[in-house]
């Protein structure tokens, strides 16, 4: 008989090696759809490499993609870490996107040292309120906020539509639904010349930092932990539950709203309705490719990233569907999800009747 | 016109129904996982991987109902990736009902664009027709309401029925409940508790392909990106708005189809005065409002979301 049985503590090397070699076994498995687009294999795989690493500019471009998947990846796996869903990373992404532009495109008129700040703070406020009200409705009523935040990803989806059409309308922009540019002050620092990659990426890898050192560090880090861990035993231990998931919510949706900033502000330069190809999403495979750890976040955007450059780059170059990044990056998931049960159990032969 | 005079009309009544039909295939079938104990996130994406397969098949040549089965199929498999995961497995069944709803949804895009790569309007099939029985279709009122909708429609209505016998009626169903409430009690009786909840979760992701079918079979004629548009999300709301309950989830789904159909009527109406997405948002605001409504005196199946390994207590 075959039985299940969980290890006393995760081997060290496999809470490490899991997550790569299921990233691996993924852009492995990437062969059979491209088999059944009839490309030549070795040829796509190559293309890939070279869409990333192939120039400077490619691989600033992998630079520029990942930015928003570590903003989107630390919200999902903050959250995560308290047990608290917030699925709805892609909704505060763009609460935080439309805040940057409502102050940014001229509503406030003052030089770049005040202007840049004050757009970050709204961005991540906007976001951070987008996650406080499935929270409350979680913790006050008891809705499920996997539900409510996917169901409210659709809802901002639609305000945004209807204030590119209304209030944040560019009336210079001939009947296009875009929002007005954010003026030049407002606008995050490019970090290389001819290149899009910004600032945004900065102040990425320090969220990252920060997250990782409160996670690990600070008694809101425990908590969260706590939380996350048993509820009921961290309530018993005197923990204030609600308030560690309303504080947990806030950064979450914070965090998500400056992938918006970012976008916007350090990429686009206006708002549209297609300004995330799915980044909030996206953010839930690199949290868990990261383990939900904050500086495994970034490793893990920087591999999500390079996928879907180096497949456009391929695709483009071979003529197979672009899709395949999205298919890459949905293997990734259920490979690490599979990979992590082997990390925490192990299986046991025994004779038939002892259990 | 009147907002009364939209009520009255058949074609309003006609609307809901039609509307409802892909969400009363959704309730039923995150019904049926639920009961066993498996959220099933995948829904999204099995409804996107139903529309895909049955429409493609019927593109192919398999027919109509050879195209319901190609639907259904594919939504147990994808069901299967999902209760393997979360059963014998027993990973967190949020997380692997999302990696299925993104990898469903990514399958069936790539498939497609990779099946025709250079077209720009979706070729169109021959869909499920408004059913014309003699007598009856004629019939005032009830006659477009009811007898003038698609087969598909009257399958989605069968299905409630038979849901409800199987769960309230057979053994089968009594087991069903069982596992999702005591696993334990259902290891002792010497039953699989495994092999329970993944034919759970296969049979409820074959119905929720069905709800995805619907939509390029019957509602409409062809595949787009994008179409199932977060159905199957109100569907996880709406089963708890139902509390796991067949007959209540015909009467949401149906609520959820009549106040779609008013407000697209009454954006017709008032469209001047309001911006049209205050209409399209207020469904997904309805099904929000719903689950907190139901949320507190909600039965939730005990053993929902809780991982069972045999030999383990």
């Amino acid at each position: 008989m075959i039985r299940i049985e969980a290890r006393n503590a995760p081997p060290r090397a496999l809470t490490l090696g899991v997550p790569i070699l299921s990233a691996l076994v993924a852009l492995a498995l990437a062969s059979i759809p491209l088999a059944f687009a009839g490309a030549d294999i070795s040829t796509a795989y190559a293309e890939m490499a070279k869409g990333v690493f192939g120039s400077k500019f490619a691989f600033s471009e992998m630079l520029t993609r990942a930015t928003p998947l570590i903003f989107t990846g630390l919200a999902a796996a903050l959250a995560f870490r308290a047990k608290l869903w917030n699925i709805g990373a892609e909704g505060q992404l763009y609460l935080g996107a439309m805040a940057a532009v409502a102050i940014g495109s001229g509503a406030v008129d003052a030089p770049a040292f005040v202007l840049v700040p004050l757009i970050v703070v709204f961005g991540a406020a906007a976001g951070a309120a987008g996650m406080a009200v499935p929270t409350v409705l979680k913790t006050r009523f008891g809705a499920d906020e996997v539900v409510t935040t996917l169901l409210l990803n659709f809802v901002i989806l639609i305000f945004v539509q209807m204030m590119l059409e209304g209030a944040l309308k560019d009336p210079m922009s001939l009947g296009w639904p875009q929002s007005s540019p954010i003026l030049d002050q407002g606008m995050l620092p490019q970090l290389m010349d001819r290149m899009r990659i910004h600032s945004g990426l900065i102040m990425a890898l320090v969220a990252a930092g920060i997250a990782q050192f409160m996670l690990a560090r600070s008694v809101w880090g425990f908590r969260l932990r706590a939380v996350g861990e048993n509820a009921a035993a961290a309530r018993h231990a005197g923990i204030r539950v609600n308030r560690s998931l309303m504080s947990v919510a806030i950064v979450s949706g914070g965090l998500a709203g400056l992938a918006g900033v970012s976008e916007v502000a350090g990429l686009k330069g206006y708002l549209t309705a297609d300004l995330s190809p799915g980044f909030g999403y996206t953010g839930i495979v690199v949290a868990m490719l990261a383990g939900l750890s904050p500086v495994g976040v970034v490793i893990s955007a920087l591999f999500i990233a390079s996928v879907f450059v180096g497949a456009d780059s391929m695709s483009r170059a071979m003529g197979v569907s672009s899709y395949l990044a999205d298919l890459v990056v949905s293997m990734s998931l259920l490979c690490v999800l599979i990979g992590g049960f082997f990390a925490r159990f192990r299986i046991v032969r025994s004779k038939v009747g002892v259990a | 016109m009147d907002i009364l005079q939209i009520l009255l009309t058949d074609s309003f009544w006609a609307a809901s129904l039609r509307i409802a039909t892909p969400l009363i295939f959704g309730v039923l079938g995150a019904l049926i996982c639920e009961k066993s104990g498996v959220l099933n996130l995948g829904i999204e994406g099995i409804f996107a991987a139903g529309a895909m397969a049955g429409w493609m098949a019927v593109w192919l040549g398999a027919g109509l109902w050879g195209g319901l089965l190609a639907a259904a199929l594919v939504g147990a498999f994808f069901g299967l990736i999902h209760a393997i995961l979360t059963v014998p497995l027993g990973l967190s069944q949020h997380v692997s009902g999302l990696g299925v709803t993104l990898f469903a949804t990514s399958v069936s895009y790539f498939i497609y664009r990779t099946a025709l790569p250079n077209v720009t309007s979706p070729p169109r099939i021959e869909s499920f027709q408004a059913l014309d029985i003699a007598g009856l279709s004629d019939l005032p009122f009830i006659g477009p309401v009811l007898f003038q909708q698609t087969a598909m429609t009257w399958l989605a209505l069968l299905m409630v029925v038979l849901v409800w016998y199987v769960l309230e009626r057979t053994a089968l169903g009594v087991a069903i409940k069982a596992v999702g409430d005591n696993p334990d009690s259902v290891d002792a009786q010497g039953l699989s508790v495994y092999s329970l909840r993944i034919g759970a979760v296969m049979a409820g992701s074959a119905l929720m392909a069905l709800g995805g079918a619907f939509l390029t079979m019957s509602a409409f004629d062809a595949f787009f990106f994008g179409m199932v548009n977060g159905r199957g999300w109100v569907c996880i709301a709406l089963v708890i708005f139902a509390s796991w309950r067949p007959g209540k989830a015909l009467l949401g789904a149906l609520l959820f189809g009549a106040f779609d159909a008013f407000q697209v009527r009454l954006q017709t109406e008032v469209g001047a005065l309001v911006p049209g997405q205050v209409f399209l948002m207020a469904p997904y605001i309805l099904s929000i409002l719903a689950l907190v409504i139901a949320a507190r005196g909600a039965d939730y199946p005990r053993a929902l979301l809780t991982p069972w390994f045999k030999g383990q207590r």
